[in-house]
């Protein structure tokens, strides 16, 4: 009879976290953003039909980034939650805490289970308030770890280097416009090549406290997101701008005049729908 | 009850599968399904509240839903101020008549699994769709429906293919039947409907289509006990909800005030509402 090897716990984890890690930073960034009338969500993502971002209950969204099998699993059983919930108390009674803990839980046990891969998938749990002070996102990670974010949350792809060109950024009580422009710009800012996403390239969505609807999520078109980037142009380089008001929110990045910046065409235009090629079995 | 003891997601919650709330609850928690409770012997009909008369019409780009405020119990009133109108989802409205308590969970049910649907598939159903599952729905009421709590809904919505309003009515065993035009249910519907035949035209507007509806409301509250008029001292009015192709929308509480007063009015002259001519 073999004696199996001796791996500690400590290598166990380590190598369990590396994997997940390296899954998640092989895709492309998703941005929650919370800006003055709700939270805004933005995605790099060509796929029109497989989603990044979606609609949880009437104040919940969910946003995720990795393998897409096991976040769209997530998602569903967020849904199937937040429903049965709802049906069995009322729809007040559904928290965005609530599924957050649920989803922590059941992160952390497939995590640290021997048998189980873990999850190769970072979520947000995001529910919109009554105020901007009412506003949650919590940011689970790979192992169940939560976090109760305030702002804006990163994740996936080059997380770190999108998450600080927002933060030199963004203020508070940012508008939709200037607030979807950062995230944009952000996006693009993810390697030594700045990049300028076209709307195609895009998932987007709000949580708007405003709409009378009691589902106050919403996704934007493309022709509306066109229409809104349309109105601002990318930000250019801090140096150019001599006028250095600092009381406005959003004109970091609208202020400049359409047109004379030139825009760098975008770094890969393949059309839709990963895989892109056969070969990329890469993450959402 | 929604997660296991360690706080875990259920297992059933991430197992794959369809995308009816219905069909979930009926594999994971089938004891909220209103169909699947044993219940004891006997005739109920007169022991609960029950919700009286509802009507329908279409018209062009759009369709409407009118119910009356009453829900009787044998010979006593349970309640002056019911609503048996509801949207259903964006795009569809759904009324009931019958027992309501029964009616109003399978309005609840209805309007979850519409919704879940949506969410789980990031697409609405087709109105005929939505029309099916509501059939199912009734279908599991009815061992309830033998003892005499019937529900009976009525559904409306708005189609996008063709551009305008259309009816569904059901039988207690599930059966769905589409209407043209108009359409009422409950104990008030045979006075509602003759009334709608002599006061419907197909080109009515909007605010012409809901004096209509509150019209026949108000014939049936005249012949059936069980239907209640407009209560003009406490001013509780008919619920009426129009679908057209901006979605649900209730008709707020002083338009359908201002249209039951001038209804009134008139019947203060002839009270059993307008004429219609004998030809044409």
């Amino acid at each position: 009879m073999s004696v199996p090897f001796y791996v500690s716990p400590e290598q166990l984890m380590r190598d369990r976290a590396d994997f997940a890690r390296k899954g998640i930073a092989k895709g492309r960034s998703a941005i929650a953003l919370q800006y003055a009338d709700g939270i805004l969500f933005v995605a790099e993502n060509r796929s029109p039909a497989l989603h990044k971002v979606a609609e949880i209950y009437d104040r919940m969204a969910f946003a995720a980034v990795g393998r897409y099998n096991e976040f769209e699993n997530l998602r569903i059983a967020g849904v199937r939650l937040a429903d049965m919930r709802g049906y069995s108390y009322d729809r007040r009674d559904v928290t965005g805490r609530a599924l957050a803990n649920a989803y922590a839980q059941t992160l952390g046990a497939i995590f640290s289970s021997g048998g189980e891969k873990p999850l190769e998938v970072e979520i947000l749990v995001a529910e919109v308030g009554v105020g901007v002070a009412d506003d949650q996102i919590y940011r689970l990670t790979y192992d169940g770890s939560i976090a109760d974010v305030r702002g804006y949350a990163v994740m996936g792809g080059a997380a770190d280097t999108v998450a600080e060109y927002i933060g030199e950024h963004y203020t508070e009580g940012i508008s939709l416009a200037g607030a979807l422009r950062l995230a944009v710009d952000a996006l693009g800012h993810d390697g030594t090549e700045v990049r300028e996403l076209t709307p195609d390239q895009l998932e987007v969505a709000v949580l708007d406290r405003t709409r009378t609807q009691v589902r106050k999520f919403k996704r934007i078109s493309e022709e509306t997101l066109a229409r809104i980037l349309s109105e601002s142009s990318p930000a250019v380089d801090e140096k150019s701008d001599a006028d250095t008001s600092a009381d406005s929110d959003a004109d970091d990045s609208s202020e400049s005049a359409a047109g004379d910046t030139p825009v760098a065409p975008p770094v890969d235009d393949a059309p839709i729908a990963p895989p892109e090629d056969p070969d990329d079995d890469r993450p959402l | 009850m929604t997660s296991d003891a360690s706080g875990r997601l259920p297992e059933a919650f991430l197992t794959p599968g369809g995308s009816s709330f219905m069909d979930f609850l009926a594999g994971h928690a089938p004891d909220l399904l209103p169909g699947r409770r044993s219940l004891g012997q006997g005739d109920l009909s007169s022991e609960v509240p029950h919700g009286t008369t509802i009507v329908a019409a279409t018209f062009p780009g759009g369709v409407m839903m009118a119910g009356d405020r009453r829900a009787t119990m044998g010979n006593i009133i349970a309640q002056r101020d019911i609503e048996k109108v509801f949207p259903a989802d964006e795009y569809s409205a759904v009324a009931f008549a019958g027992s309501a308590g029964f009616g109003i969970e399978m309005v609840r049910l209805f309007q979850v699994e519409l919704e879940h649907y949506e969410k789980l598939e990031g697409a609405t159903l087709s109105l005929d769709g939505k029309a099916n599952r509501l059939s199912a729905l009734i279908r599991g009421n009815l061992p309830m429906a033998m003892q005499g709590l019937t529900v009976v809904p009525l559904f409306a919505g708005y189609d996008e293919d063709i551009k305008g309003g259309r009816i569904f009515s059901y039988d207690p065993t599930g059966g769905r039947y589409e209407e043209t035009h108009f359409y009422s249910v409950g104990s008030g519907s045979l006075f509602a409907r003759g009334a709608l035949k002599k006061l419907y035209r197909e080109d009515l507007s909007e605010t012409d289509c809901a004096t209509v509806a509150i019209q026949s409301l108000i014939d049936a509250a005249d012949d059936d006990s069980a239907t209640g008029g407009p209560d003009m001292l406490r001013r509780i009015f008919p619920v009426v909800g129009v679908v057209t192709a901006d979605g649900y929308r209730r008709l707020p509480e002083d338009e359908v005030a201002a249209l039951v007063d001038a209804a009134w009015a008139q019947r203060h002259e002839r009270p059993d509402g307008p004429a219609a001519t004998s030809l044409t």
